[in-house]
């Protein structure tokens, strides 16, 4: 993992030392509130309908167990007993007192920790594959560049003040597990013909009011060169985004009014004023410099099959079905990786009490090569498990409600805050959730079901990632009152796409019954070995808009 | 910001959050208090426009944030929150009923 060095801890803490003088001027009456707003907001600093919220960046969702073991601390500590893991790698602390919240930042940054780039219009927090490192098939690990981009953008004087947020995200892997088409910049690591490393760049995606998916700008940009041709998209947008509506600052707005095809001139004319002058021309050693933070661990040298492993998944059922949803095979023979499901049924989507981060904590560095990953679905992993240790790690986690086995499932679904806790919201989202993962709670129907990702955002800003839900649900607000805008077939892997609307809005009562619906018109339609996305994109919205509004 | 009171809204309430903790406070005699049923009540537009007035001095001294008027409506039991936002303020988070105010309610 990526240690800090002097200018990263120089950086921290001198930013909560700052902080800790604007939260005394602040609390002392010194400075208005007007002053004082954007000052807490560049350090993660939220007011949400019952109290403030902290937001702690983890980059690219990679913790070491001393900095998972932290996040209970401060849960216990400064907060309720718990955290909330989001769609964006972090985690939030939902009651946090103000004047408590430096010597929260403080005992952060003593494990390499901080909430900077964690809101304002700045690039933020850089998300990535939760699998990177540990999954076969990779061309290189994302976390290498995405510490990179960390770097190059923490601070980055030009791109403080940008028409609006800025989102970065990266995978290493054909499979698409960081929804790189949904972000501002999605990179993909490839490899040419040459067998060198390059990265397709991605731009103008997202979600939100206006959601599209990102267009390819690059087919291959050289490894030296990535930050020149970042740095050549984000001038363009920060010359030329919209400033004058919130609504359509964001770089989609601009790709999308400027086209594809202009908007790849404009950045590929900044990018060779910029390349002329190499100045952003990353160093070979740097590179490798960086490269050996996430140097493969020492892995045991194991038999691709462990024995007592076997055993255990057919003398214990539970444990055989937990084995298939929740553990994927490992690059290296012998090991495991291991999905830690934040959805138990009936449960809140992404929340882990102080104590099961301690038991988390432990289990990475007893058995996990010491690290953890969060998932864009609010999830969370254990990259690095030996196939002899899975059993002990699963009998551990079953104890502390840490093992239900539906990764990929019904009930394993995405949802934001929600009007329980946030300020921006017009209706619930977490207890749509909880209502639907409890109907489908019998494992056997889900197995049937098979993979099916519902989605849920309790507003337009979309942080529960409604527009590609397969099942998306959306909160509206009708005069005070909670409706619920379901749409079907929208996608966040490598073959994304954006739901569409089935028609008009539920009442909170009626959308587990749509639910159940749409997922019997799709049992009744499918095709063998098919997919609820698959059969959707062959049958379309016909079918289950005639059965959802059959009355 | 959304909506907190309807155009014919007769009954209104001063709502805002404390800088210190975020507490969600109240306004009543020139004060603010944490529980919703002891809340200062307006009855019209005029009086709830001063409420608001009242509960808005402009100055540094004051450590309660963006003070803003929403909807009330009048039952057997008293006064409720119209919007399901303002009763999950007065309240706390529907999923976490061990949490907020409604956590220490008697």
């Amino acid at each position: 993992m990526y240690r800090y060095d002097e200018f990263d801890h120089k950086i921290v803490t001198d930013r909560v030392n700052q902080f800790r003088g604007q939260v005394n001027r602040r609390i002392n009456g010194e400075i208005t509130e007007d002053a004082f707003k954007p000052l807490r907001l560049m350090n993660g600093v939220y007011l949400q309908l019952h109290a403030y919220m902290l937001r702690v960046a983890i980059p690219y969702g990679t913790l070491s167990s001393k900095q998972m073991r932290m996040q209970a601390h401060i849960a216990r500590k400064y907060d309720r007993g718990y955290g909330h893991f989001t769609t964006r790698q972090n985690i939030q602390y939902n009651w946090p007192a103000l004047d408590r919240i430096p010597d929260l930042l403080d005992e952060l940054a003593s494990v390499e920790m901080h909430a900077i780039q964690t809101s304002g219009n700045c690039i933020r927090n850089v998300t990535a594959d939760q699998y990177a490192g540990a999954i076969a098939d990779e061309i290189e690990d994302p976390r290498i560049i995405s510490e990179i981009i960390r770097q190059w953008s923490t601070f980055h004087p030009e791109f403080s003040y940008l028409p609006r947020k800025f989102k970065i995200a990266v995978t290493g892997h054909k499979n698409d597990r960081a929804a790189i088409k949904l972000h501002d910049i999605g990179i993909v690591i490839v490899r040419n013909n040459q067998g060198e490393i390059g990265y397709e760049v991605h731009v103008g995606g997202g979600q939100g009011r206006s959601p599209f998916i990102a267009k390819k700008l690059a087919d291959f940009v050289p490894a030296e060169k990535l930050l020149a041709y970042l740095e050549a998209v984000m001038r363009v947008y920060n010359m030329l985004g919209r400033r004058d509506n919130s609504y359509k600052a964001r770089i989609k707005i601009l790709v999308h009014e400027t086209g594809e095809a202009e908007m790849r001139r404009l950045v590929e004319e900044e990018f060779s004023k910029i390349d002329s002058s190499q100045m952003l021309n990353l160093p070979e050693a740097e590179l490798e410099r960086i490269a050996a933070y996430f140097a493969p661990p020492n892995y045991e040298s194991l038999p691709a099959q462990s024995d007592s492993f076997e055993t255990a998944k057919q003398n214990n059922a539970e444990f055989s079905h937990w084995v298939k949803t929740n553990l994927v095979a490992h690059k290296t023979p012998g090991y495991g990786i291991v999905n830690i499901s934040l959805k138990p049924i009936g449960g809140i989507p992404g929340d882990a009490t102080d104590a099961q981060m301690d038991v988390i904590a432990d289990l990475a560095e007893r058995y996990a090569l010491d690290e953890v990953r969060v998932t864009h679905e609010q999830n969370l992993v254990l990259p690095h498990v030996k196939l002899d240790d899975v059993k002990e790690v699963y009998d551990i986690l079953s104890n502390h409600e840490l093992a239900t086995p539906n990764i990929g499932l019904i009930s394993d679904s995405i949802a934001c805050p929600g009007l329980d806790y946030c300020n921006l919201a017009n209706a619930r989202s977490i207890p749509l959730a909880q209502e639907i993962s409890t109907h489908f709670a019998d494992l056997d129907k889900q197995y049937d079901i098979g993979e099916l990702k519902i989605k849920i955002s309790g507003c337009i800003n979309a942080c529960g990632h409604h527009h590609v839900g397969h099942i998306g649900i959306l909160g509206v607000d009708k005069k005070g009152t909670e409706f619920y805008q379901i749409s079907l077939g929208g996608s966040a892997d490598e073959k994304a796409s954006l739901g569409d609307i089935t028609g008009q809005a539920f009442t909170e009562d009626k959308v587990v019954d749509a639910v159940d619906t749409i997922v019997e018109t799709y049992l009744d339609l499918r095709q063998p070995e098919e997919r609820f996305l698959d059969t959707y994109r062959r049958v379309g919205m016909e079918p289950f808009k005639e059965q959802l509004y059959a009355d | 910001m959304a909506q907190h009171s309807s155009k014919g809204a007769r009954f209104q309430a001063v709502t805002a959050n404390r800088l210190n903790d975020g507490e969600v406070v109240y306004f009543k005699d020139n004060g603010w208090v944490e529980d919703f049923a002891e809340a200062e009540i307006a009855d019209g537009l005029e009086a709830a426009e001063a409420l608001l007035t009242r509960a808005s001095p402009d100055n540094l001294e004051v450590f309660i944030l963006d003070p803003y008027l929403f909807e009330v409506s009048e039952s057997d039991n008293g006064f409720t929150p119209v919007s399901v936002r303002e009763n999950i303020r007065a309240k706390g988070p529907t999923v976490r009923l061990d949490l907020g105010k409604q956590a220490t309610a008697h």
